[in-house]
């Protein structure tokens, strides 16, 4: 049987009709087309794909399981390595990582792995089984994670998984860190996913305090000195949203990326009055950068009812470090990309609020240190865009308060924790530290394999310290 | 669920809530405040602690009510409970022994967060005078707690109902005039007054420390929703703040940034009111 060159397409809502809601726009595999996906899988003597993952799932082995309807068998597999595969099959950029790997994509497209990981793990969820709670040993270690978002969870819930006593501390009113504050609805349910997730987590015996912020209610010497925990992850994540630093950006109207999805996201505010947190439905909205995050703020400010929104990029498309996928769904939807362009100043009405964004156009010179060519501004091209509201989405850095608060912890001057790459160990022993807080903004993935590779350390560690 | 263990209306809409928060009771330091959501569809407002109990777990809010979640917070009663409590927040006021003579001034609701760093300022062995300012006598609160942490109190009123009339910033002039030698001014309350304690304060040379309110989400650093202009810096309230040197405060941004939901907020009134959520 001669394997098809394509994967099978997933289907998708309408661009017309999703540009005006919150509902989820790829809509998954049924089973047939699952299983006639996981048949274009080769099951490679040595199979690179599993090597792409940052939590090495057993790919050919789950793809296997898919092939034979054994989607219960398949969603085995993936959970010995992956907490939380239905947000993984969803938000993980795939084609940078299994799907890149994969044989077949040398001559047409990789087996589509994320679409059969969100298949098997929606399955489960629909079907849902109820996850048994893992038995704690009598005089189990108590281990404190700090932020309950993608390298936390993970951490916990390894941990959980061999006998410990797992609590997990958010500063937030809901746990899930940027699955829930940061990642729009549209491309992650919430309680659909994420909040099942979650309690899937909490099934297993992981403890989930909310409300608790770590470096103000406990310092993370207070936890381990007064709490009784024996060992403590922190994985707080990149959250300090950065401005640009022009003229007029504190006019009433401009966002970081941050709090506009947080108030969408978190706070619900497309559903305000019902919900109380209020935002503003600007008419026409500058997005500023090209990453995942701008995408998601553009992508949110259209389906909030925006008439036009640009994203606005100092460089090409070529170098726009957004996800292919997120670019070309926002492309259908009607977002318009103002590339080569640079903001340089917010210019303001007589009341304090945003009127125009003042941009230069730019052009590509030679590569710097990054390796992409760097933009350099075209003398005499300003030109103001007419907007009402700006979102700023250039970034996000080290939030201060564990750094701070935490002697013997190193940061380097970025304010991001000094951690062992394979091994999570800060300089402060009995503390470990993983995700964006360590590398600065990435990827759920890569925050997830960092705390399942933290969960193996501090298992180590423990065994170790009890001799 | 955290619990509300005393509820007192002061005078019209003003409140004085105690909620149960142990373990905030316990780490709060003064001019720290907390955030809480009353709940499930609530917003986060953040309020300044007026005062902890570590005995009790107690944590005191004084509070206006302005807007929906004010008055849905005002609606409840002691024994009912709110969603979410988180605290304490922001860095604490800078107390130590040592600083001199310290005038807080609070105006309206503002004296009730004056009050823990008076309370610290007169522990750490500083002398302190409170300067409570109101638009009128009936609505002048905390003069009792602040008198017991006060070397001395001045009160004023717009009205002339009590004290000096006029505003707290003429108190500021009394005091400099019969040479006080003033080594600190902390304000807290509306803009307007922190702004103009700031022009009298200015030109006399005297250090002023101002506490401030901006429009708040997460409160922990993450939205930036807060930001405020210091100086040539761009600063986050939340965790920078909220205290800052008021010399360096670009008000005017600060002001027209707390009017940014103005029509959002009446829908949201109105919408309480409507579903019969409020008082």
């Amino acid at each position: 049987m001669a394997i098809s060159m394509e994967k099978h397409k997933m289907p998708e809502q309408d661009p017309k009709v999703r540009a005006h809601n919150f509902d989820e726009v790829a809509l998954g595999y049924d089973e047939e087309t699952a299983v006639a996906e996981a048949q274009r899988c080769l099951h490679c003597k040595v199979p690179m794909c599993r090597k792409g993952c940052p939590v090495s799932i057993d790919i050919p082995q789950f793809i296997a399981k898919v092939k034979e309807r054994d989607f219960e068998g398949a969603f085995e597999i993936i959970t010995m390595s992956n907490s939380l595969p239905a947000v993984c099959g969803r938000v993980c950029p795939q084609e940078n990582q299994c799907e890149s790997k994969c044989i077949l994509g040398k001559k047409g497209e990789p087996v589509a792995i994320g679409r059969l990981e969100r298949f098997v793990a929606d399955y489960m969820l629909q079907k849902g089984e109820d996850i048994k709670p893992i038995e704690k040993k009598p005089d189990a270690q108590k281990v404190a994670i700090v932020g309950a978002g993608p390298s936390g969870l993970s951490c916990a819930g390894d941990l959980a998984k061999k006998g410990y006593d797992v609590t997990i501390f958010e500063a937030l009113h809901v746990a899930g860190g940027v699955l829930s504050y940061g990642i729009p609805e549209f491309r992650l349910p919430k309680d659909k996913i994420v909040n099942k997730e979650i309690d899937n987590l909490k099934k297993l015996g992981v403890k989930i305090e909310t409300d608790s912020v770590v470096g103000r209610l406990y310092t993370v010497d207070e936890l381990m000195e007064e709490e009784g925990f024996d060992a403590v992850f922190v994985g707080t994540g990149a959250g300090l949203p950065r401005f640009m630093n022009i003229p007029g950006e504190n006019l009433s109207g401009v966002y970081s990326a941050n709090e506009f999805l947080t108030r969408t996201n978190l706070m619900k505010a497309y559903k305000f009055p019902e919900y109380a947190t209020p935002i503003k439905h600007g008419k026409n909205i500058a997005v500023v950068g090209g990453g995942n995050v701008a995408m998601d703020a553009a992508r949110t400010a259209l389906r909030l009812g925006a008439e036009h929104v640009y994203i606005v990029y100092r460089r090409s498309e070529a170098e726009l470090p957004a996800r292919a996928e997120e670019v070309h769904h926002a492309k259908e939807e009607g977002i318009d990309f103002r590339l080569l362009n640079n903001p340089i100043e917010v210019i303001g009405d007589e009341n304090g609020w945003v009127k125009e964004l003042r941009c230069i156009k730019m052009e590509l010179g030679e590569p710097d240190e990054s390796g992409r060519r760097r933009p350099v501004p075209i003398e005499g091209s300003e030109f103001n865009l007419p907007v009402d509201t700006v979102i700023i989405a250039i970034g996000t850095g080290a939030n201060p308060i564990i750094g701070t608060t935490t002697p013997g912890m190193d940061t380097n001057k970025k304010g991001y924790i000094v951690a062992n790459a394979e091994t999570g160990a800060t300089t402060k022993p009995g503390v470990f530290a993983g995700g964006d807080i360590v590398t600065g903004a990435a990827t759920v993935i890569l925050a997830m394999g960092a705390g399942k590779k933290a969960a193996k350390a501090i298992d180590e560690y423990l065994q170790e310290k009890r001799g | 669920m955290f619990k509300v263990l005393y509820k007192k209306e002061l005078s019209p809409g003003i409140f004085d809530m105690d909620i149960e928060a142990p373990r905030v009771a316990k780490k709060a330091k003064a001019g720290q405040f907390i955030v809480l959501r009353v709940d499930d569809t609530g917003e986060r407002v953040p309020l300044t602690i007026a005062d902890n109990d570590p005995e009790t777990g107690a944590i005191k809010l004084i509070f206006q009510v302005m807007g929906a979640s004010t008055m849905q917070l005002a609606s409840k009663n002691p024994g009912e409970s709110i969603a979410d409590f988180t605290g304490p927040l922001g860095t604490p006021s800078h107390v130590e022994p040592g600083m001199g003579t310290i005038v807080m001034v609070g105006g309206g609701i503002g004296v009730a967060p004056c009050y823990p760093i008076a309370r610290a300022m007169h522990n750490a062995g500083n002398k302190v005078i409170g300067v409570l300012a109101a638009k009128s006598k009936d609505i002048l609160i905390f003069e009792d707690r602040m008198a017991k942490v006060c070397d001395e109190i001045v009160i004023c009123t717009d009205d002339g109902s009590k004290g000096i009339k006029g505003f707290a910033n003429n108190a500021i002039t009394m005091l400099h005039d019969r040479g006080e030698k003033i080594d600190q001014v902390t304000a807290i309350g509306p803009a307007i007054m922190m702004k103009s304690i700031c022009d009298t304060t200015r030109p006399l040379g005297i250090h002023t420390v101002v506490s401030l309110n901006p429009i708040m989400v997460d409160g922990t650093g993450m939205c930036g929703g807060c930001r405020v202009q210091i100086g040539n810096e761009t600063k986050f309230a939340c965790v920078d703040g909220p205290e800052f040197d008021g010399h360096l405060v670009d008000f005017k941004s600060l002001m027209s940034r707390s009017r940014m939901y103005r029509d959002e907020e009446q829908v949201a009134k109105d919408h309480i009111c409507h579903i019969g959520l409020g008082r």
